[in-house]
């Protein structure tokens, strides 16, 4: 597989979306358009707000086809068009640091109100929980792997934490944590953590017991205890297993963060958002979800990247 | 050559328990290894020649009979380190360069650096892979593979050799090489080496002695001592000598079968 083929299907894909997004604009929005142009005096089918409000988005669409373009640029859209998320985007972010009064520029610290801020607060937080939560997953996997015991206790209750909504337990654990004297950075970093952990006991735990039986029969040949086995053959084996579950991990760990921040309104995305969506700016909470989207597939690629380099130096990358 | 047995078996059983009812690995087994014999066990598949090879080696334990391999139980021969194993793929670590993989086995056992650089050198030298130390293993051959791997068998010097069908996986030209190789280490580095095959060819071509196994249960059907001189070209294979040797042990197989 080339680059050079890999692009235009991949650009086919986007502008498809693109176009899907600015036809559903057009119903998503007929309501608040017609209510608009009504109010400048223009005359609309039909006339009256009440009559509206019980008819399809779809039959109002139709028998207004005059006012379909004002969907795209009206002021409080349900559904922004795709360009609108981009100037709100820009706005809070370049636009706010350079020319806003609270911004880089003018303050000399970021802006509490634009997104680059936002985005380093949730990522200090996920950097933090995925360190954690990889280390408690490899640390966990070591033990399920050398421990029967660990094998039947530990690894039907991380399946199971894993079913309980993270939106549900997300407040318990802030509240739980503040009453002990705990907040801040620390609460999102273990919803963080709490999230990103699984995969890569997971992952780790498969990729331990990787070595077949004659690579563990070597072992014994040499008579090598547990410890020198685990350095010199299981998490060696693991490397490529342990690449897989952090990417998976660090993705989890964006979104733990992000969960993490909807009860506590002390900034970065997830405040951003719930803050849209109480005060009705559904263009602020798309350019948070967009940076957010942007920043896991930095942190993704990051990854990627790390895994790239390793295997090469360990001579596996053929 | 002195000829007191380093490896000693007698009456050794071994039973697998398995949902099938108990299945007889070994049954009755009585062998004496002389030191620095080359011995080949040869038979069809299930006749239990690599289980007697892996109690010999401590990785299975007979439920019967007594084995004692340079004086001592199998479990203190192998914390003692008395055999390197060759497994029937090299199992090479993907992750380590041909000298590193070799030096392993060194690692492990406490060697200091400048020792495991010299067995290294050396081991490397005895396998004809001197100057491919730096290689990753994806870049050697099958053949060239397998030769890493009994140098690493043989870096720390132990003086038995096991090898489990070592040359199943390759070619017969890789492996006619292989088999005037492993002859010429044999006689080089004085051990005494416990052989798996199941190629009758293979067996007397190396062997000072053939043990001749048979399945269901495993047992031992004939023990042959080779007349062949210790000096063995490859076309040795056309003498009478040889084809006689070769037809005994074919007769053993069958009757192993008949039975």
């Amino acid at each position: 597989m080339t680059k050079r083929w890999q692009f235009p299907p991949v650009l086919a894909m986007v502008l498809a979306l693109i176009g899907l997004w600015y036809l559903a604009a057009i119903p998503m929005n007929i309501k608040e358009v017609l209510t608009a142009a009504e109010r400048a005096g223009a005359t609309v089918q039909p006339a009256s707000a009440q009559e509206r409000r019980d008819m399809s988005n779809l039959s109002l669409v139709f028998q207004n086809p005059g006012q379909i373009g004002d969907s795209w640029s009206t002021q409080r859209p349900i559904l922004p068009a795709p360009h609108n998320v981009l100037v709100e985007l820009y706005d809070s972010t370049i636009d706010e640091e350079l020319n806003g009064r609270r911004g880089l520029v003018r303050s000399g610290s970021l802006s509490n109100r634009s997104l680059v801020y936002h985005g380093l607060v949730t990522l200090n937080a996920t950097f933090l929980g995925f360190l954690i939560g990889s280390c408690l997953g490899i640390a966990l996997a070591v033990g399920i792997v050398h421990s029967r015991v660990m094998d039947m206790s530990v690894m039907p209750w991380a399946i199971i934490s894993q079913t309980i909504p993270i939106v549900a337990l997300a407040p318990m654990i802030i509240v739980v944590l503040y009453s002990i004297g705990i907040q801040g950075l620390i609460p999102k970093a273990v919803i963080s953590a709490y999230l990103s952990f699984f995969p890569v006991v997971v992952g780790m735990v498969k990729g331990l017991r990787s070595p077949d039986h004659m690579q563990m029969d070597l072992m014994r040949t040499y008579n090598a205890g547990q410890m020198t086995v685990l350095s010199k053959l299981r998490l060696p084996s693991s490397v490529p297993y342990l690449f897989a579950s952090l990417k998976i991990a660090i993705a989890a760990s964006l979104v733990g963060a992000i969960v993490g921040e909807l009860p506590v309104q002390k900034g970065g995305l997830g405040a951003r958002m719930l803050a849209g969506s109480y005060y009705g700016q559904m263009e602020q909470i798309w350019a948070a979800l967009f940076m957010a989207a942007a920043l896991a597939a930095i942190l993704v690629w990051a990854i990627g990247a790390a895994e790239k380099a390793t295997l090469r130096k360990m001579g596996m990358a053929q | 050559m002195t000829t007191d047995p380093v490896i000693t078996a007698k009456h050794l059983d071994l039973t697998f328990q398995t949902n099938d009812g108990p299945v007889h690995a070994l049954k009755d087994v009585n062998l004496d290894i002389p030191q620095g014999s080359f011995v080949s066990f040869i038979g069809p598949s299930g006749c239990g020649k690599t289980t007697f090879l892996r109690c010999v080696a401590g990785l299975e334990t007979p439920t019967g009979g007594t084995l004692t391999v340079n004086g001592m139980t199998p479990d203190e021969a192998r914390r003692k380190r008395a055999y390197g194993y060759v497994f029937q793929a090299a199992g090479l670590y993907p992750w380590r360069t041909i000298g590193r993989n070799v030096a392993l086995p060194l690692e492990i056992m406490g060697y200091s650096r400048s020792e495991q650089a010299e067995r290294v050198a050396r081991v490397l030298e005895l396998v004809e892979l001197s100057g491919f130390e730096k290689k990753f293993p994806w870049q050697l051959s099958g053949g060239m593979q397998q030769r890493a791997s009994i140098a690493r068998a043989l870096s720390f010097d132990a003086d038995i050799l096991l090898m489990d069908e070592p040359f199943g996986a390759l070619d017969e030209i890789v492996r006619d090489r292989l088999n005037e190789e492993v002859l010429r280490l044999w006689d080089k580095t004085v051990k005494t080496i416990a052989f798996v095959t199941h190629s009758i060819p293979e067996a007397v071509y190396l062997s000072t002695h053939i043990v001749v196994m048979s399945p269901r249960p495993g047992r031992i059907t004939d023990v042959i001592e080779s007349p062949l001189p210790k000096d063995r070209p490859l076309d040795i294979r056309d003498t009478p000598e040889f084809i006689e040797i070769a037809h005994r042990v074919r007769e053993g197989l069958r009757a192993g079968y008949e039975e």
